[in-house]
């Protein structure tokens, strides 16, 4: 397939500019003429409800929890970036530009990165008029602090929440406009199917998860903005309901997945206790501007941290990179430790740790500034560990984070079905092969607030849409096929339960597709996993029935879409022979042990089609040029 | 470590419930839930439905988890949801009673799982700054005294659990109403909607079938997020001067 991403003509300043000026307009009176579904109410798919309510269109939302307000980009900690330069550190619209294409290891496409640092400025005033209780100094203006991959502070923060106020922001907002008749609100719903009509995509099917009831809604556009994928990983810092289905579902009838295996370990995690272990827990990467990384000098030095004199402790980051230090991006952080742990040197009982030691900065500024900087992540620490992290240095461990693939978008973020945008974690495209901390909520609220009103406008006024009956015999066609699927999982009444199957799914991703990736174990791991989705299509046990509310059948559902996205994601990882940001293989690493990327080859996007079950995917390439960030090794040392 | 567990099984919403006696071997390094995806596992294998609750991001910030730990809303652990509760806290041989929360405003859905829309709609009714997108300011255009931002926060951090109405004997949702009021009511781009918000806010949730605050303070008491009884103070404050302040708006609109 032919990929066009519709990037604008013209200098990349003036390229967003240009294009908001050639879109065609809806006029105000034609927009409650459409109708637009949203899947999804995170930042990215709030924030669009909202605005596309705002404008004037007839906005169907979507999601599977019980309000839109618990969507997972809610448990964001550190911060949002934005090129304010408000601390007159140097900052700018074209270094946030070059941060995010340099910090994503030069696979993110400029166009698109260049909008986004455009676009972070309007954010934070938006945010800012609507309640948003960030930071401040005391003279009352905005306080920012530094985070991973840049040395400026440009991060703006509501203390370790910032997640949780942006999204209460956008779901105000949403509300505002579900009172005022302009967005219907559809939550305890989940979305199992696009309807393609046509070629363009005219609608979801959906399941109520409090009656079971299967049902269509039709559309002039559908938008996905329904997160990552990490969870295919089992333990990630995702929430327990995050999933690939609506995603997975719409590459299915058509729409390209892009750079699968792209995705991202978070360094700094609370490490994992036993087996029974549902999930894993972030601390903010904001905590490594005041802690210290270190390991014991000497492997398998048992002593606890308090005993380790300062000459037999290895601060590796700060030795390794003198002038990023503690802030090297993710990717290079979360390898550092596992090197680490890999030489016998990581801490705690299970040796897969290594220490964030706040002794330093409490020393410097005072327990008081610590506490007023990072209280709740102290709390939840101890909550979670029972140790006192003002007393004794945290533990952590890299975990999943963060996916940077994702449904394939154009410039406009619409997928390859036309009509079928894709908004936030869900499309691939702003961040490359690593994502910077705090640019994930950046990316969002873009996308939703200030890049989807303009791009949907011109979709519908340039294209030309029939009306489309609820009696299509494609709608009745997906309908069957999602009313088979339920049935087909309640029947198999096997031995084992669904999360057995996701945990063992889990392991062998993280062991072969996670932190360091080679040839023979992806090709392993790809044979495992499909011996185990055959596995699961004949012994899963589902219990109960399908006209109530079912959260194994729901969970069932997602795991069988995971065993299917997993294959991909370990295809994509053999093919890609090359290491960049969070995709490292080990076939391909310079002398000191760093990312070695192979530029001549593949400097590209991988966008796969789906062909059908048990077909190889079909590869399809859109070239990656840098006109403005030079390619180079990165370096942060 | 071995529990013995008392569960409210309830079918729907139609039907009556009651409670069931489990058994579940825990360890101390579990949380709460995952104690709970212990014993669902177990019921699985036995060809038994696995008890529903909700959760979600099991970080304590979503919101969604919550139900009633032998009479405490989210357990014994202050300051924490269940999802955030650990094991370590309990001991072997335990008796632990989980109920839903219970209020007619918040129906029980099926076992600890309870619908609160109500609380949705709460917030559609007022909670919220009218600002659409495209219009603000410059952000630091308005300076806003450290104190006041960070008072705004203090109750922002409310996660809409809905444990504060399942403690109060009343069921009333003022400590959740006021923490949205309080937050929006004491920034300067909360000014000119503060005394219709409140207004508005107050109402529907006494349409929604809560009832009233009569200063028991239960709800501070089991409030994951410390959101303080003071928000209630100052709800009370902006309802009784948007009661006497209100007059029939003008009708004249603009020129234009």
């Amino acid at each position: 397939m032919e990929l066009d991403a519709k990037i604008p003509s013209g200098p990349i300043e003036k390229k967003w500019d240009k294009a908001k000026f050639d879109y065609k307009l809806v006029n105000p009176a034609n927009k409650r003429k459409y109708s637009v579904i949203v899947v999804g109410t995170g930042l990215a798919g709030g924030s669009a409800a909202a605005t596309l309510g705002e404008l004037g269109y007839n906005v169907k939302a979507f999601c599977f929890q019980d309000s839109p307000r618990r969507a997972h980009s809610i448990a964001a900690q550190g911060g949002i970036n934005a090129a304010k330069n408000y601390q007159n550190d140097g900052d700018s619209v074209y270094r946030l530009f070059y941060d995010t294409v340099k910090g994503g290891d030069y696979r993110a496409r400029e166009a698109n990165v260049y909008r986004l640092a455009q676009l972070s400025v309007n954010i934070i005033d938006q945010c800012v008029a609507q309640g948003v209780p960030f930071a401040r100094e005391y003279g009352g203006l905005l306080a920012n602090r530094s985070f991973g991959g840049a040395q400026v502070s440009r991060t703006f923060y509501a203390r370790g929440q910032t997640g949780q106020q942006l999204l209460l922001g956008c779901y105000q907002q949403l509300e505002r406009q579900i009172d005022a008749g302009r967005v219907q609100m559809y939550p305890r719903t989940e979305m199992l199917d696009v309807i393609v009509i046509d070629g363009k995509a005219r609608g979801i099917v959906v399941r109520d998860l409090i009656s079971g009831a299967i049902s269509s809604h039709l559309a002039d556009a559908v938008i996905l903005a329904t997160g990552g994928y990490g969870n295919v990983f089992y333990l990630s810092t995702n929430a327990k309901g995050s999933n690939v289905t609506a995603s997975w579902r719409a590459h299915k009838k058509g729409a390209l997945f892009a750079n699968p295996c792209f995705t991202q370990i978070h360094p700094t995690c609370i490490p994992v206790s036993g087996e029974y272990q549902s999930k894993l827990t972030l601390m903010s990467e904001s905590l490594r501007n005041d802690g210290r990384i270190w390991v014991p000098v000497k492997k398998g030095d048992k002593r606890p941290a308090s005993q380790i004199p300062e000459a037999e402790r290895d601060y590796y980051l700060e030795r390794r990179y003198p002038s990023f230090g503690n802030l090297v991006p993710r990717d290079v952080a979360s390898r550092a430790a596992k090197a680490a742990c890999d030489e016998g040197r990581g801490v705690g009982e299970t040796g897969l740790g290594v220490y964030l030691d706040f002794a330093d900065s409490i020393k410097r500024l005072g327990k008081k500034t610590i506490e007023e900087r990072y209280g709740n992540l102290f709390e939840m620490y101890d909550r979670i560990t029972g140790e006192d992290p003002y007393s004794v240095p945290m533990r952590i461990f890299p975990a999943i984070h963060y996916t940077m693939g994702g449904l394939w978008v154009d410039y406009n973020l619409q997928s390859t079905i036309p009509g079928l945008f894709v908004l936030g974690e869900a499309n691939f495209s702003d961040h490359g092969a690593n994502r910077l901390g705090a640019s994930a909520l950046m990316q969002g609220l873009a996308d939703g607030y200030f890049v989807i009103p303009y791009t949907l406008g011109n979709y519908l006024a340039s294209a030309k849409l029939d009306k489309v009956e609820a009696t299509h015999q494609e709608v009745k066609r997906s309908e069957q096929c999602t009313n088979e699927q339920v049935k087909r999982l309640l029947g198999i009444k096997g031995k084992r339960t669904v999360d057995s199957f996701h945990r063992e799914l889990g392991k062998l991703m993280w062991e072969y597709c996670g932190m360091a990736r080679n040839a023979k174990g992806l090709k392993f791991a790809g044979a495992k996993i499909a011996e185990l989705e055959q596995e699961f299509w004949q012994n899963v046990n589902v219990v109960g029935d399908g006209g109530e509310l079912n959260q194994s059948l729901e969970k069932a559902g997602r795991v069988a879409d995971f065993f299917e996205l997993g294959k991909l994601m370990c295809h994509d990882a053999l093919v890609r022979e090359e290491s960049c940001g969070g995709h490292f293989r080990e076939e391909y690493q310079t002398p000191e042990g760093e990312a070695l990327r192979r530029d001549d080859e593949f400097a590209y996007v991988s966008a796969w089609g789906y062909r059908g079950a048990g077909n190889q995917p079909e590869l399809n390439k859109e070239p990656l040029s840098f006109e403005y960030v030079h390619l180079a090794q990165r370096s942060y040392k | 470590m071995k529990l013995t567990l008392h569960v409210w099984r309830q079918k729907n919403a139609a039907s009556q419930g009651k409670m069931e006696r489990y058994e579940v071997e825990a360890n101390e390094h579990m949380s709460f839930l995952e104690m709970l995806d212990v014993l669902n596992e177990e019921l699985i294998g036995k060809g038994q439905e696995p008890v529903a609750f909700d959760h979600d991001c099991r970080e304590g910030i979503c919101g969604s988890c919550g139900f009633v730990i032998n009479g405490v809303a989210h357990g014994p652990m202050p300051g924490t949801t269940v999802c955030q509760l650990h094991m370590r806290h309990f001991k072997a041989g335990d008796e632990l009673y989980l109920e839903p929360w219970r209020a007619s405003a918040f129906p029980v859905v099926k076992d600890l799982v309870v619908d609160r829309g109500a609380f949705d709609r709460i917030i559609a009714s007022g909670g919220y700054i009218s600002a659409s997108t495209g219009s603000a300011p410059d952000a630091n255009a308005v300076p806003i005294p450290k104190k006041y931002a960070d008072l705004s926060m203090d109750a922002a951090q409310c996660i809409g659990c809905g444990a504060c109405v399942a403690a109060c004997p009343n069921a009333s949702a003022s400590l959740f109403t006021s923490a949205k009021i309080s937050h929006l009511g004491v920034l300067p781009q909360g000014e000119p909607e503060r005394r219709e918000r409140a207004l508005r806010m107050v109402a529907t949730a006494t349409a929604e079938g809560f009832g009233n605050c009569t200063n028991i303070g239960e709800c501070e008491a089991v409030c994951p997020k410390g959101i303080r009884l003071e928000f209630i103070a100052r709800m009370n404050r902006d309802y009784i001067q948007a009661s006497w302040l209100q007059r029939q708006e003008s009708s004249a609109g603009g020129v234009g």
